[in-house]
């Protein structure tokens, strides 16, 4: 399964969900933004970091990069896009998911272990977890809090379209477990198709026990999964 | 052609939390200034280009911030000010 992992200039998480593709038994390949190959690839990943210094907004810059014509109309062909904390942000500003990412409520950088609860599993990102499992990931941001117009943020409540929400040790969504201020403790959307998700927190900086958690693990198999069943089914 | 100077005000939208805005409004507090009600914090863009006229000149730089210069989810922009600038010699 041939995974794309895209660099822009100031991306630094990389190398992590190359790693971690590769753990789960995927195929990555790293593209850089001005590479517009994406012929043959399976999934499209977005990495975290700092594109072009968050100049003017975090994402507002990259989501101009030559790559992304290809990456919107990969995902509007149906073919899975992950953009996580940076590539969410990426992900929103090209209207690839709505919203927008501001300034933490805390107006700090926030760099420490969340608990998110997985609100669906029948999506292809999340199909290893199990349905409300709460699970413990990093997260390393500015600008996480997601905010919406009400319009927005009643579809997105009314479709299901939240993957991950932070919660407490009990998979309670209470303010005290909301690290950045975002509506709804909202951490992370899918499209209505399904093809397209993004999230802040770093699952691929929770692959190994070893190093505080393995929670981000199912992710990536999940999305390998469902990439092995569709081309199974001739996709 | 003339050169314009334009100023853009990008700002948050009302409703919209403004963490900046309300870090200051509580230092002004701090401060002594209780009477300050509230504040946002924007940006301003100041753009220098070449065009027919004052219109033409703010018919593209709204173009510019609805594509890229202000997030429409969250922020508001004002084309504030219009100069006609001296065109370099040359």
């Amino acid at each position: 399964m041939r995974v794309a992992v895209v660099t822009f200039p100031g991306s630094n998480c990389d190398y992590d969900l190359y790693q971690a593709v590769k753990q789960v038994g995927g195929n990555p390949e790293f593209r850089w933004h001005r590479d517009r190959d994406l012929d043959g690839i399976d999934a499209v990943m977005l990495s975290g970091g700092f594109s072009y210094g968050d100049y003017l907004r975090a994402g507002a810059i990259a989501r101009f990069s030559p790559i992304m014509e290809d990456v919107v109309s990969f995902a509007a062909s149906g073919g899975p896009v992950v953009g996580i904390c940076n590539g969410f942000q990426i992900l929103c500003e090209a209207g690839l998911l709505p919203g927008a990412l501001i300034r933490n409520e805390s107006l700090r950088f926030q760099s420490e272990d969340c608990r998110m609860r997985v609100e669906r599993t029948d999506t292809p990102f999340t199909s290893a977890y199990s349905p409300g499992q709460v699970i413990r990931v990093p997260l390393a941001h500015a600008e996480g809090n997601y905010r919406a117009d009400e319009e927005t943020l009643a579809h997105l409540e009314g479709e299901n379209l939240v993957l991950f929400r932070y919660v407490d040790a009990h998979g309670e969504a209470t303010s005290d477990s909301n690290p950045n201020g975002s509506t709804a403790n909202i951490a992370g959307i899918v499209n209505e198709s399904g093809n397209v998700m993004g999230m802040m927190p770093h699952p691929e900086r929770a692959m190994e026990a070893l190093l505080g958690s393995e929670d981000g693990v199912p992710l990536f198999e999940s999305l390998v999964a469902s990439l092995a069943a569709g081309a199974g089914a001739g996709r | 052609m003339t050169t314009y100077r334009l100023e853009i005000r990008v700002t948050p939208r009302p409703g919209i939390l403004d963490p900046q805005g309300k870090a200051i409004h509580h230092a002004l507090h701090s401060l002594g200034w209780s009477d300050v009600d509230d504040v946002r914090v924007g940006k301003a863009i100041h753009l220098e280009l070449e065009a027919d006229s004052e219109e033409a000149a703010r018919a593209e730089a709204t173009a510019m911030c609805e594509k890229l210069l202000a997030n429409p989810v969250t922020e508001n922009f004002e084309i504030d000010r219009v100069e006609t600038g001296t065109t370099e010699a040359g």
